[in-house]
């Protein structure tokens, strides 16, 4: 029953057995007739790092809740290794949540918190402190935190606390709920890496949402993006961020450009009238679309190096991003562009500019 | 530091002491100055006005005599405010938690009929309750009518005293008692619920300790009112035992005896805030809120 699993080595392309451990059919939560999750479908396999990601609104919160059993679906079916677990409990489900607010009980040691779980199965005193102490160190956590007071760990401290008191349920899937979100970037990032390399060790299913697309593609196998209570597009990061499905899904990315466009007869049209090349073999229904580049793809035109299609403007502000220069330009209709480059190949030369994108790297997506 | 201290100029008023000061004199002649004089007569000539002019011990030595029964009232007060607290922090916990998580948009409405009975005066409710259970009143009056022998005699027993207590000060222990639950944060259940908790593990190692501070509260201020109780015994307890506000009541009105009723007094309020401030010791509210 231990928690920690012997390591697997780590190999990216190691094949999954495809055995869905959570698995959710339209899955519906209703408040006062308003749907907050609103028929959802997934299978979430063994092991795997699943992110949901979501802005403020979305239903993502709720989505895990009825997955932890703190709320209930109004309609459809969720499993847990083949078992309808719709109506069982928190506290009967193998499952564990890691709150937004960590949750942590304020009037308990760190030793406490983290033994809760195992008083509640009335783990004898010794072996309960020799685990807490096992996972304490697991998280990295000095071992003279045992007797302190949660409340006076610090943000980080709280965060690894949390995860131990999970990690001492053993539990078969762990569900998180943006538990980083409060934290400053640079711990984030730190944890956020601590947190996979801790999914890889311990082998077991992890749920996360977050608003952050970034976060999500740090850490997950594969991304599920909600909008207003539907699953609008679920895959790896890499499908995500290559082929995302609608305006939505490529904007919530962060900064994009986006170049409305018109079917033609030819193909499509800029609104200004100029063709615009796109990828061949793209299916988009109706005759209204989006060309999609991310900034990192605009680059500026020059006599040598051209691209397949253009824009000119001029340089309206510069951004410096450390590593990366990001420059807004204002197109002659009035439109803004985002370029960003490194910052070894800054704009060297005055305001006035063209820029452009190649086909390859642009994405067309409907509405 | 030892430099910068000798250095210092004059300790000044700082703005926060200034702000306090219109308090501070409020406190010192309406709080803090009767009761000097109180403690100042339990040392006077016994069933004399030489308040400051004599010092004497003989009002305490007649308290501690032997033959003295009035060890009795003070037991009764005690009890009496004991028994009072135990039974409001059994009535008003499961209304206290109804309130935060039960009632929703009814603890509005609950909360206003538990406050309600404040605005009459405390005697003219009493005097109710006589009516209520008195011969031929309200409860005794209504069973003859309906052909049964006749309700039991409650009045002026000690039992009903107790229950006047209890229903005085209800709102006293309630009020503390809901602010209490109310600090409990719903991800905590949530949380222990999910790692495995049933109900009662959840309100014994969360719930209880959590809401304990207003709970403490509570029993304290319920406590400190009980004790000091003199209305109840005497309304609709009917003197059946003597509590020992009333021997206060009494040696400083028909007894005139003002210097043995501040040795009373005194001793009262040394027990009463001996015992306050043992369970205040218990009360850690930065230990509980996580502040140092």
């Amino acid at each position: 029953m231990s928690s920690v699993a012997s390591p697997t080595p780590f190999s990216p392309a190691a094949p999954k057995t495809p055995r869905p451990v959570l698995q959710l059919v339209d899955v519906c939560k209703l408040f006062d007739g308003f749907a907050a999750v609103d028929g959802i479908s997934l299978d979430i396999d063994e092991g795997e790092f699943v992110t949901i990601v979501g802005p403020s609104g979305s239903g993502k919160t709720t989505l895990l809740r009825m997955l932890a059993g703190l709320e209930s679906p109004s309609d459809g079916y969720i499993t847990l290794r083949g078992e309808l677990i719709n109506d069982v409990p928190s506290n009967r489900r193998p499952t564990c949540l890691v709150f937004q607010s960590l949750a942590l009980f304020p009037h308990m040691t760190v030793g406490d918190n983290i033994e809760f779980p195992l008083r509640v199965r009335k783990v004898a005193p010794d072996e309960r402190r020799r685990r807490a102490l096992e996972l304490m160190a697991k998280v990295r956590l000095p071992e003279d935190y045992y007797a302190k007071n949660v409340m006076l760990c610090s943000g980080g401290e709280k965060q690894r606390v949390a995860l131990a008191r999970a990690f001492a349920y053993d539990p078969d899937v762990l569900f998180f709920d943006e538990p980083l979100s409060a934290l400053d970037y640079k711990l984030k990032k730190l944890l956020e890496k601590e947190l996979k390399d801790l999914h890889r060790e311990s082998g077991k299913t992890f749920v996360y949402i977050t608003h952050s697309l970034e976060e999500a593609m740090v850490m997950s196998d594969r991304i599920g993006v909600m909008r207003a209570g539907k699953l609008v597009q679920i895959g790896t990061p890499e499908q995500i961020y290559t082929a995302p499905a609608d305006r939505f899904v490529a904007e919530f990315f962060g900064e994009v450009n986006v170049i409305p466009v018109r079917r033609s007869a030819d193909g499509w049209l800029r609104r200004d009238g100029r063709p615009v090349a796109v990828a061949p073999g793209l299916a988009i229904a109706g005759d209204e679309a989006s060309v999609v580049v991310r900034p990192e793809y605009m680059r500026f035109v020059t006599a040598e190096a051209g691209a397949d299609n253009t824009i000119s403007g001029t340089i309206f502000n510069e951004y410096s991003l450390g590593s990366r220069l990001q420059y807004q330009v204002r197109s002659r209709t009035g439109r803004t562009f985002l370029v960003e480059v490194p910052r070894a190949a800054a704009w060297k030369g005055d305001g006035e500019v063209t820029i452009g994108w190649d086909a390859a790297s642009a994405i067309v997506v409907g509405g | 530091m030892a430099e910068t201290l000798l250095s210092a100029p004059a300790p000044k008023l700082t703005p926060g002491l200034r702000a306090a000061l219109p308090v501070l004199a409020l406190l010192a002649a309406g709080f803090l100055a009767p009761l000097l004089t109180v403690a100042a007569y339990a040392f006077a000539t016994p069933k004399s006005f030489d308040v400051f002019r004599s010092f004497t011990l003989e009002n305490f030595a007649a308290i501690f005599d032997t033959n003295n029964t009035v060890w009795m009232s003070f037991a009764w007060a005690l009890a009496l405010a004991f028994a009072c607290v135990v039974i409001l922090l059994i009535v008003c916990y499961p209304i206290a938690y109804g309130l935060n998580r039960v009632f929703g948009r009814w603890s509005g409405l609950v909360s206003v009929l538990f406050v309600f009975p404040l605005f009459v005066s405390e005697n003219v409710r009493l005097y109710g309750w006589v009516l209520f259970f008195i011969k031929n009143g309200v409860l005794d009056g209504a069973l003859k009518w309906f052909g049964f022998p006749g309700g039991p005699e409650l009045l002026y027993t000690p039992g009903i005293t107790l229950f006047g207590m209890v229903y005085v000060y209800l709102p006293f222990m309630l009020f503390p008692m809901t602010l209490g639950i109310a600090m409990i944060p719903r991800d905590l259940v949530d949380a222990a619920r999910d790692l495995g908790a049933n109900r009662l593990m959840i309100w014994r190692a969360v719930e209880l300790p959590l809401a304990m501070p207003g709970i403490l509260i509570g029993a304290l201020l319920t406590f400190v009112l009980s004790a000091g109780a003199v209305a109840e015994s005497k309304i609709l307890g009917g003197q059946s035992v003597i509590t020992i506000t009333q021997d206060i009541e009494a040696a400083f009105t028909y007894a005139q005896n003002w210097p043995l009723g501040s040795a009373l007094a005194l001793i009262l309020v040394l027990i009463v805030s001996g015992l306050a401030l043992a369970a205040m010791a218990r009360l850690d509210l930065d230990k509980i809120l996580g502040k140092r």
